[in-house]
């Protein structure tokens, strides 16, 4: 019986018996080293999750460090002022989040009305065939790339607008366009998190209401909406999250260049557009400008990180629980 | 007792038709709205494929420097030539010292006939787009163009062309959008896409297994699980700048193959398709947990417990029974996962892919650009040919994520059956 191990390991039942028919102490927990060892990568694997978010934390907070202690720059400069331009010194974050905030409003006014529109009819109104038929549409519209988006906000969105509204009123490169596009790339996030949540609510519910001579828009706005509201905001808030963090269709559609504006038909640059526009071209490791990518970088993924939260804190907290 | 029984309920019928009618128009209203909605989704996905497909064909006037019919000798055309009469239309037309260029890359004589008359074409005749079309306007106004054409351009021919051809999906990157094409492009999406497989999933299927079968209850644990969750939510970017800043910057002898002397001689930096494909792994990563945990935990409690029963240890209950049932599921949720990867833009162009390559990548130390990535720069570039292009690269993209993405639901339905 000199395989031992390997013989267990291959695990036929006769190799196993007389192998265990000679327990020198049968109550005691065998030592599988190979076990342990198998485990420990698995435990390791698991741990890399967190490594990545120590990895983010320690390059964004580093950098971000560096960039804050150069004496040209300083916290209230960044938090407070509206110009940036570093080719002058001038680090003031506002007119990118202005445009940040800008076209994720454009996003939600789209993605939030017709998600919640698209996720009732689906949940509520319906037919199986309906459903069956709708619901690969919206999964093709969400596993299309971004960077489509982008192409389809320059080629079909921005030209459509100018058409409307007039070409001397939008600019080629305007945050409307790319704001909207970015609204039908978070549709299918908003109804298919919204249909879940709506999906999840009990049956009988619905029964009752329809019992006491509700309709079935009745059942849906005043029974079926507040019982899934958790769901539902927590679908609100990673949508938002998504839109800030959204890069390709901005980088494409909005522009270049800050510029700190409310007006949607003007371009002006994300904090990701402008990410992605300085990181694209030659850039040295030890510029003002490469260590300000990594100051925005943080707010950005701070800002997401915290919406995210909220939406997990908001499922938990509010979350009402059928048997 | 009829006036007992009709009273109260007549009244109540009274008060039950005054809001009924409506109640009903409301919902009718409302019952439109949501419908409109959904057919509002489907209009979009409609408008986007019209956008992809209507500029990725369509009319193109071109221009040739050399007509083809002043190069044809002895009333034969150009494209029944000998391979001795195109290397003399060569030598003609070229420069001395391009002639000698071109011979020296591969002798004349030993080029094929197909490779010469395409030198013929692309060097002497040099055909130029010098506007064009898209799909729709090919069809509706094709007698405005051919005005437009004769007008403006004397000497153009209007053909009509497809921008997706064998020849696009054939040649590399080139400046010229009557040459370029996409063959750089796919196989460095293909290396990146290599490498990220390599490494998420045999980390992500671990960390799937750690968290449903070995992890106990513990701060720990839930630590694990919320920060995956979290994770999952990051936008791509700050994934391209954690890249960078680790991949790039930090394990700049790694991953540029210096560290084993596999470097790239003419860039040797951290820029490469390791470092992009170590990147996207890291991205799709919480995907990929999340789903192979989801695969994982269908499979029957039962199904472990007979086989603790007959003796077996936990490693090998999972390698030889959970692993097996939860396979299909697995691969789905990879399938899925990977074809996030595939679309992504935002972290490759912050970790620096390359815009411009004419060489196929040879290996995961060489620079990179990805479809998505040539997609991003054409659409970027002012001339209309390069919408063409970024059209036909599109249409390859949507192609390739559809295959996988069938060959992902296939895999589902085929399990969900047996299960």
């Amino acid at each position: 019986m000199g395989v031992g191990m390997t013989a267990a390991a291959a695990g036929t039942p006769e190799a196993r018996a007389s192998h265990e028919a000679r327990p020198a102490h049968p109550l005691q927990r065998r030592r599988r080293p190979g076990e342990a060892l198998i485990q420990g990568f698995l435990a390791f694997c698991g741990v890399i999750s967190i490594f990545t978010t120590l990895g983010i934390v320690f390059v964004l907070g580093r950098e971000s460090l560096l960039f804050f202690s150069k004496p040209e720059v300083t916290l209230a400069e960044f938090l407070l002022t509206t110009h940036w331009q570093p080719a002058v010194g001038e680090f003031g974050i506002w007119p990118l989040v202005s445009a940040t905030v800008l076209t994720s409003l454009m996003a939600m006014l789209v993605a939030l009305p017709l998600g919640l529109a698209v996720a009732i009819y689906l949940s509520e109104y319906a037919s199986a065939r309906a459903r069956n038929l709708l619901k690969p549409i919206m999964e093709v519209l969400a596993g299309i790339p971004t960077v489509v988006y982008g192409y389809f906000a320059l080629t079909f969105m921005t030209p459509t607008l100018r058409t409307i509204f007039g070409a001397n009123v939008v600019e080629i490169y305007n945050t409307a366009s790319a704001g909207l596009v970015m609204g039908i790339l978070i549709l299918p996030l908003v109804s298919s998190m919204s249909e879940d949540a709506l999906s999840a609510v009990p049956r009988s519910l619905r029964e009752a209401a329809y019992g006491l001579g509700a309709t079935r828009l009745e059942v849906a706005l005043k029974i079926v909406l507040p019982a899934a509201l958790s769901g539902l905001a927590a679908a609100v808030i990673v949508a938002i999250s998504r839109a800030i963090g959204e890069t390709m269709i901005v980088a494409i559609a909005a522009g270049a260049g800050p510029n700190f504006t409310l007006n949607p038909f003007k371009a002006a640059e994300t904090m990701t557009g402008h990410i992605v526009r300085i990181s694209g071209g030659d850039l040295s490791y030890d510029s003002l400008d490469y260590d300000s990518l990594f100051a925005i970088g943080m707010l950005l993924f701070l800002m997401t990180l915290g919406l995210n939260l909220i939406s997990q804190r908001v499922v938990r907290r509010f979350r009402e629980v059928y048997e | 007792m009829s006036a007992e029984t009709n009273g109260p309920l007549g009244g109540a019928e009274q008060t039950f038709d005054a809001g009924l009618p409506q109640r009903k128009r409301v919902a009718v209203a409302w019952h439109t709205l949501f419908l409109a909605s959904t057919i509002i989704g489907v209009i979009a996905l409609t408008a986007l494929l019209y956008t992809v497909i209507n500029q990725s064909f369509g009319l193109v006037a071109v221009q040739n420097r050399i007509e083809p019919a002043s190069l044809a000798v002895d009333g034969v055309p150009l494209a029944q030539l000998t391979q001795e009469q195109y290397v003399a239309i060569l030598q003609a037309n070229l420069s001395p010292g391009v002639f000698r260029r071109y011979d020296s890359e591969q002798p004349f004589t030993e080029r094929s006939r197909e490779n010469l008359y395409a030198l013929v074409l692309e060097r002497v005749v040099q055909p130029r787009y010098v506007k064009t079309w898209p799909l729709i306007a090919a069809f509706f106004d094709r007698a405005a163009i051919e005005t437009e054409v004769a007008r403006d351009f004397p000497g153009a021919k209007l053909v009509f062309r497809s921008w997706v051809t064998p020849d696009f999906l054939r040649s590399p990157q080139a400046s010229a959008p009557e040459l370029a094409g996409v063959r750089t492009a796919i196989l460095g999406s293909l290396w990146t896409i290599l490498i990220t497989i390599l490494t998420a999933l045999p980390i992500g299927v671990g960390a799937a297994i750690y968290l449903e079968e070995y992890a106990r209850a513990s701060w720990a644990t839930r630590l694990i699980r919320t920060n995956i969750t979290n994770l999952a939510g990051v936008p791509s970017i700050i994934y391209g700048m954690l890249g960078l800043a680790i991949f790039v910057r930090g394990a700049e002898a790694l991953t540029s193959g210096a560290a084993f002397g596999l470097a790239d001689p003419t860039t040797a930096n951290g820029r490469t398709i390791l470092s992009a494909g170590l990147t996207l792994a890291l991205l799709i990563l919480p995907l990929l947990i999340i789903n192979a945990q989801e695969a994982i935990r269908a499979v029957p409690r039962s199904l472990r417990q007979a086989r603790y029963g007959l003796g077996a240890t936990q490693w090998q209950t999972i390698w030889r029974h959970v692993l097996p049932s939860a396979l299909p599921g697995i691969l789905t949720g990879t399938i899925l996962a990977i074809s996030r990867a595939i679309g992504e833009t935002a972290p490759l162009v912050v970790i620096g892919a390359s815009t411009f390559i004419v060489v196929d990548p040879n290996g995961p130390f060489a620079k990179f650009t990805t479809l998505p990535i040539q997609i991003y720069q054409w659409t970027s570039r002012p001339q209309p040919q390069f919408r063409n292009l970024a059209a036909a690269a599109i249409l390859v993209l949507l192609a390739l994520l559809l295959t996988m993405n069938t060959s992902a639901v296939l895999l589902r339905n085929r399990y969900s059956r047996r299960a």
